[in-house]
């Protein structure tokens, strides 16, 4: 069974009540709007999973777009029979099935709902997990740990003998390792437990934004040149999206394209490696402002991982509004950053260039070299307020030839996952103060 | 002495525990623990085949992965990547850069055994 002649029209009509283009509803279920319009003219039968994404993207109950309840019931009994099609289940029988058994029918349907949704969070907490680089690590660090342990665990449970020296090593071995598990295991969850409020907000369009630069190494190929797809079309079949991301996406882009028609990726490329990426030089090389050319630096496609140029930016409030890390400088994805990072110093001196070798405190710290600068905007014309956008470059000094620069500043990520116990910036202790 | 296996780990325990089974097996092992100089290494030990991790110190064992496929004398070297288990991420990264094998920690150490026996070859 599928819903009636009108569904299409009840789409339509819930449509234009929430002011929505065909395209735009299409495109949020990943249908052709020339579909949808058939569809809407009761042209198509629908049912099944697009009838549930219709419903959802237009707040609405699938029961009041199809038949009534009933009819959203067999929609959600067949949706919950095509994710498992490797079952013989009845389909022709389903009416059948929900008329004598509308309990169990129910029941059902409650529980593949459930098994969505928990699908959907493991899936978000997988991206956040790739994401997030202090977990990433501190997961990383466990299994090195209990990888060790078993190894070495299983040298000593073989049948035969190892020499008495060998055995007293590989005892010691064990016995670090297992003290360092244990002091690892609580710092995390220490670290999980602080990040309980945030993770109820899984995602953010920020988040999804980086996300979708981060499968692009930040640099994007068809709007430089001769351009191959227009920043709309860039965005268009990704039906995961969500609005509000697609949205700032768009922006994004449209910034990027125009960029990139400002400083042509080949010239540009060439000066930033003869200029050793020196922000200014590049600015009065080609007439542009600060902002154009700290942002295209930051887009060139990186020969190596260890040699991606990073950049942050912020707004007056001290609020991170973009991020991206390189190797060996981590930027958090959640909660305030480092008050050391340069980016504040050039947030508290307005036009003020500031050029500082940070160090990131951790297991293996990196030297790299930073430009930052607060820029101010007047979108409401002279008289209008001050919008302070700052930005920070993150450079790798194996990019660089000679800094000139003689002190290197000790920065770090965030108080919570800082090592650098006696900062004279922290906020709040660190939750590797017990030796994590 | 039999092939040589370079090593390239940062975790000082896990080199003992594999040194220890793959030198038993009649392997000559070698180890070293920087990703920045990993490169230099594997030219002057010339392995038959390379066990490298991941996340390395100052440089990452993708980055390592790519220069050695990009260069013609290394282009074929046997890798066996270790990664972390549950990092799909890390597991295609793998794939795509020319990892010839890869294995998830915590590993056992007969798969280890086993694999580098099956890419060095007869």
């Amino acid at each position: 069974m599928s819903s009636g002649t009108l569904t299409g029209s009840r789409i339509r009509g819930r449509r234009l009540d929430l002011g929505l283009k065909q395209s735009e509803l299409a495109n949020e279920v990943g249908i052709s709007p020339s579909y949808l319009n058939l569809i809407e003219h009761n042209r198509r039968r629908i049912a099944g999973k697009l009838l549930v994404d219709l419903a959802r993207v237009l707040k609405a109950d699938v029961s009041s777009l199809s038949e009534g309840a009933e009819a959203a019931m067999m929609v959600d009994l067949r949706d919950a029979a095509s994710d498992q099609s490797t079952l013989p289940v009845e389909l022709d029988r389903v009416e059948e099935f929900a008329g004598r058994f509308p309990g169990w029918a129910t029941l059902l349907v409650a529980g593949h709902r459930r098994v969505e949704e928990l699908e959907r969070t493991v899936e978000t907490l997988s991206d956040r997990l790739t994401h997030d680089p202090f977990l990433s690590a501190s997961l990383h660090e466990v299994l090195s740990t209990v990888t060790a342990i078993r190894s070495t665990s299983s040298i000593l449970a073989e049948p035969g003998e190892i020499e008495p020296s060998w055995q007293r090593r590989f005892q010691t071995n064990i016995h670090e390792d297992a003290l360092r598990l244990a002091e690892s295991v609580e710092g995390l969850v220490t670290y999980l437990d602080a990040a309980g409020d945030a993770e109820r907000e899984l995602t953010s369009p920020q988040e999804e934004l980086e996300v979708w630069l981060e499968g692009r190494d930040y640099h994007v190929a068809e709007l430089e040149g001769v351009k191959t797809q227009s920043p709309e079309q860039l965005i268009e079949d990704d039906v995961k999206l969500t609005l509000s991301a697609r949205a700032l996406i768009l922006a994004y882009l449209q910034t990027y394209r125009a960029d990139a028609d400002a400083l042509p990726l080949a010239s540009f490329q060439a000066a930033a490696a003869e200029m050793h990426y020196d922000p200014a030089r590049l600015a009065t090389y080609f007439g542009v402002g600060f902002d154009i050319v700290f942002r295209r630096l930051a887009t060139l496609p990186s020969k190596a991982e260890h040699l991606r140029i990073g950049r942050v930016a912020c707004d007056a409030s001290g609020t991170l509004t973009f991020r991206k890390p390189t190797t060996g400088f981590d930027v958090p994805r959640f909660g305030a950053v480092c008050a050391l990072w340069p980016l504040y110093g050039a947030l508290a001196q307005p036009m003020a260039p500031i050029r500082t070798l940070v160090e990131q405190v951790g297991r293996n710290p990196r030297q790299f070299l930073t430009y930052a600068l607060s820029q101010p905007r007047y979108p409401d014309g002279f008289d209008g307020v001050a919008v302070y956008e700052v930005q920070m470059l993150v450079l790798p000094i194996d990019l660089l030839a000679e800094t000139g620069l003689n002190t290197v500043r000790s920065v770090g990520t965030s108080c919570r996952i800082c090592p650098k116990i006696e900062c004279v910036a922290r906020r709040e202790p660190s939750i590797l103060s017990d030796g994590f | 002495m039999g092939k040589t296996v370079l090593l390239i780990e940062d975790e000082p325990n896990i080199i003992e525990a594999v040194r220890f089974i793959l030198s038993r097996d009649g392997w000559r092992v070698e180890t070293h623990s920087d990703g920045a100089t990993a490169m230099s290494a594997i030219q002057k030990i010339k392995p038959d085949v390379v066990i490298l991790d991941v996340m390395l110190p100052n440089r990452s064992g993708f980055d390592i992965l790519q220069e050695l496929r990009s260069a013609e004398e290394t282009e074929a070297l046997p890798v066996l990547m270790l990664t972390a288990r549950g990092q799909t991420k890390d597991r295609e990264l793998a794939e795509h850069y020319g990892a010839s094998r890869f294995m998830t920690k915590p590993f056992a150490n007969s798969d280890v055994l086993n694999c580098v026996r099956e890419l060095a070859g007869p």
